[in-house]
């Protein structure tokens, strides 16, 4: 197995002085290709911060992080959107889909911004996912409609969408009952065997975390097991 | 930018009830912007046409001399001769400019003509009158005085005559009748009244008298020359301009209309400065509107900028999409407004027909095209603000885990 990415003695604090909180305190990690990982720990610990670096969202206060071979700590904000997009899908909690648009353009949408524009090809590709996720039936369905669980199929239907290495999911199954989202880590097993996309999962879920082959568990803002 | 576009649009279409009372703000802006672009125009363009519609836009005079120098008695007869030689040289030399004048751009017509003071004598009756002698076939060049005739003909031939009606009636002239005319050069003529013209103005109507230039050359003894020259143009605002490039282009004294007009320019300033105030004012809140509805859009959909830009929407992609909204709302309520300016303007009489009492509103002078203009731009500059806030949206704190 060949390194995806690695960050090394990462520190976030937030805030300054009497406010500041201390959450990462030289966090060191690395994560292999195509990698099937769940992110454990208590609410607070420290897990979102840890995911929003990774999908370079934010810049650690201090440490280092290489993926594919490219330092995401000195990149610019350009680099880093083009970076995101060819290579890094997520999957939120809340606020995943933008409302107006539909499934399918919801799905394409990482294509699209990359192109200008909503080609066929990218249309092919976008419902042929979504079929994957179950939701053929669904696909020119305003993304409002959907119900919760549709639309964090959406989600990752729409993460896989530029066909990254790595898609980070903070929660997804967070605010899913337990139907939906065993179905949801179904088919992203399915995906991580079939295509060989790393998935970071954060939960504070233990069966969730079940479906992953590794576990990682943070606690005190260091990798504790 | 096609993507970008479509995402805009589909902000728009996606609140279409907020949208649509966005559009109808900023139409209601350009529509007072086209109304007083129309009324301002149509005003300026009626109280022109009311105070120098019928005057010479430029004129060429010889230098004026005083008539009491000219008979004044005591052996000073050779300076006044000289006075008038240099008078009459000027002038009948301008007379060969005649041509180049008439090729100068924006004029319209040119009238050489020979004005005098004269009395009109029918039996016991004496009338004062003021004369002027045209060419034929330009009677109507300066004041249209074939539009003013209520009687008999304009056209001026030799041993004829046009006087003003209230003229006629002291002197109870009818068309065809022959009355005297001595003029201060103490020459007299035996005419025939060949029309009667009315044109409002009491003193023109009771005191003026037209007659062709060659009659006017007897009567004021000039065998050669004219006393001056009136130039018409189509542009009345290029006076200005014209006169300048006539003086440049002839070396003579043309005096454009606007000077010892001030007062009334002055007028039409104030006016017109009344316009752009309320255009620019109708213009402001056009933009204040567009600006703080797309602000408040930007804050209503920060989760959406988020999801955007982690998906790697760049910062530049987010602002084409507001930009754009605010382009498109700018275009819809430009056109949507310059529409209704012009359905609002349609029942007011055109230009040519103004009537006193009504609203002298010009259609033509809508500014349409401009207002449109103004709008976009107007709308565009104000959703910078907004899409520059949209795409200093953190990401991280935007979708709020
Ligand atoms: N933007 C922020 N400003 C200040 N404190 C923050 C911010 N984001 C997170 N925190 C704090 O950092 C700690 C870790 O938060 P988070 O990474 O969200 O943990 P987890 O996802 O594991 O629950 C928490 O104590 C939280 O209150
Ligand atoms: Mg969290």
């Amino acid at each position: 197995m060949s390194a995806l990415l690695e960050v090394t003695d990462l520190f976030k604090t937030y805030g300054t002085g009497e406010a500041a909180t201390r959450v990462l305190r030289g966090l060191s990690l690395r994560l292999d290709t195509g990698e099937m990982a769940a992110l454990l720990g208590p609410s607070g610990s420290g897990k979102s911060t840890l995911l929003t670096i990774l999908g370079t969202l934010m810049k650690p206060t201090s440490g280092s992080y290489v993926m594919l071979g490219e330092d995401m700590i000195s990149a610019d904000d350009r680099a880093l959107t083009e970076f995101r997009n060819a290579h890094i899908g997520f999957v939120f909690q809340f606020h995943n889909l933008l409302p107006d648009f539909t499934a399918l353009e919801n799905v394409i949408f990482p294509t699209a911004v990359r192109e200008g524009r909503e080609t066929p090809a990218a249309r092919a590709r976008g419902r042929d996912l979504l079929s994957r996720m179950g939701l053929a039936d669904r696909i020119e369905f305003p993304s409002a409609n959907l119900s919760g669980g549709q639309k964090q199929r959406v989600a990752v239907a729409r993460a896989l969408m530029n066909s990254p290495e790595l898609v980070l999911a903070d929660e997804p199954t967070g605010n899913l009952d337990r139907d939906s989202a065993n179905q949801v880590m179904d088919l992203i097993g399915q995906i991580n065997r079939e295509e060989g996309t790393a998935f970071l999962i954060s939960t504070h879920d233990e069966k969730i975390a079940g479906f992953c082959r590794r576990q990682i568990v943070v606690g005190d803002g260091v990798v504790t097991g | 930018m096609l993507y970008a576009l479509k995402i805009a649009t589909r902000y728009l279409t996606a609140s279409k009830a907020q949208t649509a009372l966005l559009v109808t703000g900023v139409a209601v802006g350009v529509f007072i912007f086209i109304f007083m672009s129309a009324l301002i125009g149509g005003l300026a363009e009626f109280i022109l046409s009311r105070t120098v519609g019928d005057i010479s836009h430029i004129t060429i005079e010889a230098e004026t001399d005083d008539p009491s120098v000219l008979i004044s008695p005591e052996g000073h007869v050779l300076v006044v001769a000289e006075r008038v030689r240099t008078r009459t040289a000027t002038l009948s030399e301008a007379a060969t400019w005649l041509p180049q004048i008439e090729g100068v751009p924006g004029v319209r017509a040119v009238s050489p003509q020979i004005s005098g003071a004269g009395f009109v004598t029918r039996g016991a009756q004496v009338a004062q009158v003021s004369v002027t002698g045209v060419e034929p076939g330009r009677e109507s060049a300066i004041l249209d005085l074939a539009g003013y005739m209520v009687e008999g003909d304009v056209r001026l031939g030799s041993g004829l005559i046009v006087l003003g009606r209230d003229l006629a009636d002291d002197l109870a002239l009818s068309i065809g009748r022959t009355l005297r005319l001595e003029s201060s050069n103490g020459v007299t003529a035996a005419l025939t009244l060949s029309g009667i013209f009315k044109t409002g103005n009491g003193s023109m109507d009771s005191a003026r008298a037209f007659v062709s230039l060659s009659t006017a050359r007897t009567l004021y003894a000039m065998p050669q020359g004219v006393t001056r020259i009136e130039i018409k143009l189509g542009d009345l605002n290029a006076a200005d301009a014209t006169a300048l490039r006539i003086r440049a282009l002839t070396g003579l004294d043309a005096v454009p209309w606007t000077d010892g007009a001030e007062q009334l320019m002055e007028a039409l300033n104030a006016q017109a400065q009344t316009g752009y105030f309320l255009k620019t004012f109708a213009l402001i809140t056009i933009v204040i509107g567009v600006a703080s509805a797309l602000l408040l859009s930007t804050y209503r959909r920060r989760p959406e900028i988020g999801i955007m830009r982690a998906m790697g929407a760049g910062r530049g992609f987010v602002i084409f999409v507001f930009v754009t909204q605010g382009a498109l709302i700018g275009l819809m309520g430009g056109i949507m407004g310059a529409a209704l300016g012009y359905l609002a303007l349609l029942p007011f009489p055109s230009r040519d027909a103004f009537e006193p009492g009504t609203l002298p509103m010009d259609i033509t002078q809508g500014s349409y095209g401009l207002a449109i203009t103004l709008t976009v731009i107007g709308a565009i500059l104000a959703s910078i603000l907004p899409a520059r806030s949209a795409a200093r949206v953190d990401p991280v704190t935007a979708i709020g885990q």
